[in-house]
């Protein structure tokens, strides 16, 4: 009988309240435009922060407002970006996925280093000690802190050199922050023919520092037919518009600091 | 009276064994290599190019920006080299490179007379154009510490004979061997300033050095010496003021807020010079120390290679670990030994191997002898969560800009945590954001 009671008092209470909830609900419903949530699904959901906005709840929201623009999440590429202009009924104009690509090449034996590095680790610590562990001053020093900060497993270190792998990269940004040698960029996945090198220091330093160096010599600028590279504070840069992904350039550099993916 | 302040560390006494009593010898080497940037601001520019004759005294990098000071060749010879060569910071520095003539022709001094009777308008123009900046280590330029703001008065030149670090001895051999040079120099300061009172703070582990110095202020105008408990960090600027005057310097403001200018004993020897003799910065004690044949308090000529000095010392004793210049709290780490000392170089100490060697850090077992031993009063092991997971918010809501990065919590910690260390880094990335911030 006691069961019984027992079973009948809560029964009720469940009833009672669950009234008031529905109740409630109905009462103060909120108007909450479905949208956000749809175009919040279409996002990267990993609330980087590359759009700008405090995360990826809030980026819709600003989408739905037509504060943001449809194609202002990094994560979610071209097909994220073309699902959420349909959601808002809008065309969406999307470029070519960017990838961020590492413009080091100074692995373990061939960037010189100056000294072990045993302390903290992070490459912001370790860059301002007596110029960080490797003779380059504009090498990847190797400690990950652009690791630390992908959002989507994209980075590994590879003998002492941060690799990318463009499959996972989203071009969020995130890395090109987080690194105080600024050795890595955004650029489109197109871009193949890369120069893995940015020293800008007289070609005698750079390559004492790296046998990898770009010391600026122009035989890969000689060599390209379109015109496409160009040399400047002492290292070559290479025009992505121009470039036709030959790969002439890498074949003839004497340093192998341009590398064809 | 003992004096001290709350917090700190009794870090190694007995690595001042060796040097404490020997008295300071003066090595000069055939080759000097002189940066441009020994001072906190913008590095001077070279004004002499290879090729040229230099002497003694002779201004080879000019003054640039507001915290400007020149730079003086330190001996007399023939300019080698001027070319950029790494150093202790991130970025390569500017350098030139003398070869001495051991002729020692000195360029014309206008020295000012007695620091009693000279105009005090007149002393500190003298202090920039004799390169004086800070000797104790942070290498402020100390024509600028003695220039008080509109509104600002010193009342008090702070004298830090307190050489709390580990391995140091070179201020103490300076106090027993050039105690009335200190003095001069402070009378100098104090009356560049209108200060009314100077005092010259010394730890109670150096009774000789108090005695002399005691000696020394014997019938000079306000100037007297205060005895200070050994404690690490007791040199440190703010921890100072606040032991001698009980004052505390507010976050973010200087010690000239609170009526007091700290001048280390060095650049008070450094001022007197300046004042008395005219003569430029160019050279200072060294205490050169452990894994060495022979460590030694030496004058050295600024930018003596560490190399050449270790040499002097009879070379490594030990298999070199790490080499740094200054004590082992706050000493800074050598890329190399071809990098020539500077004017804030207080010491040379080498560590063996085994010495220099990291120790893995453990997780934190919330014991807060961090928390007992930090001077500033902050929360170390709170702020190192905050900093290993780069909530940088979050750091600074809990001050670690006010962290003076003495060590004294990592020296403390049981676990080995990396306390120091990040609370760099993370002063490092606010101050970044904040200047990204500033340039948009």
């Amino acid at each position: 009988m006691t069961i019984l009671y027992a079973a009948l008092c809560l029964g009720a209470l469940g009833l009672v309240f669950g009234l008031v909830l529905t109740f409630a609900s109905k009462k103060f419903h909120v108007e909450v435009d479905e949208r956000v949530e749809q175009v919040k699904a279409c996002t990267g959901q990993a609330n980087c922060g590359a759009c700008g906005y405090a995360g990826c709840e809030a980026f819709a929201q600003a989408v739905v407002e037509g504060k943001a623009k449809p194609n202002g999440c990094a994560p979610a590429g071209a097909e994220g970006a073309r699902k959420i202009g349909e959601i808002m009924g809008v065309a969406v104009e999307t470029g070519e996925r960017n990838v961020a690509r590492v413009l080091c090449n100074g692995v373990k034996g061939v960037a010189k280093e100056t000294s072990r590095y045993d302390g903290y680790r992070s490459c912001v610590v370790a860059a301002d000690i007596a110029g960080g562990p490797k003779a380059c001053r504009f090498s990847c020093i190797g400690l990950g802190d652009c690791m630390d900060h992908c959002a989507f497993n994209a980075i590994s270190m590879v003998d002492g050199v941060a690799h990318i792998n463009a499959d996972l990269c989203t071009a969020c940004g995130a890395c090109v922050n987080a690194c105080p040698r600024s050795v890595i960029k955004l650029m489109p996945i197109s871009q193949k023919v890369i120069v893995r090198c940015r020293n800008s220091d007289m070609a005698r330093v750079a390559r004492e520092s790296c046998m990898r160096a770009c010391i600026g010599c122009g035989r890969c600028k000689k060599e390209c037919k379109y015109d496409a590279i160009v040399v400047e504070n002492g290292f070559a840069r290479i025009d992505p518009e121009k470039c036709t992904r030959c790969g002439e350039c890498a074949k003839v550099c004497p340093c192998n600091c341009i590398t064809v993916e | 009276m003992k004096v001290s302040f709350r917090g700190g560390v009794h870090p190694a006494h007995h690595s001042k064994r060796p040097t404490q009593h020997l008295p300071v010898e003066a090595f000069v080497s055939d080759t000097v290599r002189i940066i441009m940037s020994m001072h906190i601001g913008a590095p001077s520019t070279p004004c002499v190019k290879k090729g040229d004759l230099v002497k003694v005294g002779q201004v080879i990098g000019e003054p640039v920006g507001a915290l400007g000071i020149p730079v003086h060749a330190s001996v007399s010879g023939e300019v080698i080299a001027v070319e950029k060569i790494p150093y202790l910071g991130a970025q390569p520095v500017e350098c030139v490179t003398i070869r001495n003539d051991f002729a020692d022709t000195w360029v014309e001094l206008n020295p000012l007379g007695n620091v009693e009777s000279v105009d005090p308008a007149l002393i500190v123009p003298a202090i920039k154009n004799a390169g004086i900046c800070g000797m104790g280590g942070a290498s402020f330029p100390t024509h600028i510490k003695l220039s008080p703001r509109e509104g600002q008065q010193c009342e008090t030149i702070l004298v830090n004979g307190a050489e709390c670090e580990t391995h140091l001895t070179a201020d103490h051999r300076l106090m027993l061997e050039n105690s009335d040079r200190i003095v001069d120099g402070v009378r100098a300061a104090m009356r560049a300033v209108n200060a009314k009172e100077g005092i010259i703070a010394i730890e109670d582990n150096k009774p000789d050095a108090i005695k002399a110095m005691i000696k020394a202020c014997h019938g000079r105008e306000n100037v007297r010496v205060q005895v200070m408990r050994t404690k690490y960090p007791q040199g440190g600027e703010k921890q100072l003021i606040e032991a001698c005057t009980g004052k505390q310097v507010p976050s973010g403001k200087l010690p000239l807020d609170v009526g007091v200018v700290v001048l280390n004993v060095g650049t008070c020897a450094a001022i007197a010079d300046a004042v008395i003799d005219g003569k430029p910065l160019i050279e200072r004690i060294t205490t050169v120390t452990g894994g060495v044949r022979n460590p030694a308090n030496l004058l050295l000529r600024i930018g003596t290679i560490t190399e050449d000095v270790i040499g002097h010392c009879g070379g490594f004793a030990v298999t070199p670990g790490k080499v740094c210049f200054g004590g082992a709290m706050t000493g800074l780490c050598l890329p190399n030994i071809s990098i020539p000392m500077a004017k804030s170089t207080n010491g040379i100490v080498v560590y063996s191997e085994e010495e220099a060697a990291s120790v893995e850090e453990d997780a934190c077992i919330r014991c807060g002898k961090c928390v007992s031993v930090c001077p500033i009063g902050l929360n170390p092991f709170e702020i190192k969560l905050a900093a290993d997971k780069d909530d940088m918010e979050k750091a600074k809501s809990l001050n670690v800009m006010d962290c003076v990065l003495c060590g004294c919590c990592s020296f403390e910690c049981p676990a080995r945590r990396w306390l120091t260390a990040s609370f760099k880094m993370a002063k490092q990335k606010i101050a970044a954001q904040a200047k990204a911030k500033g340039g948009k």
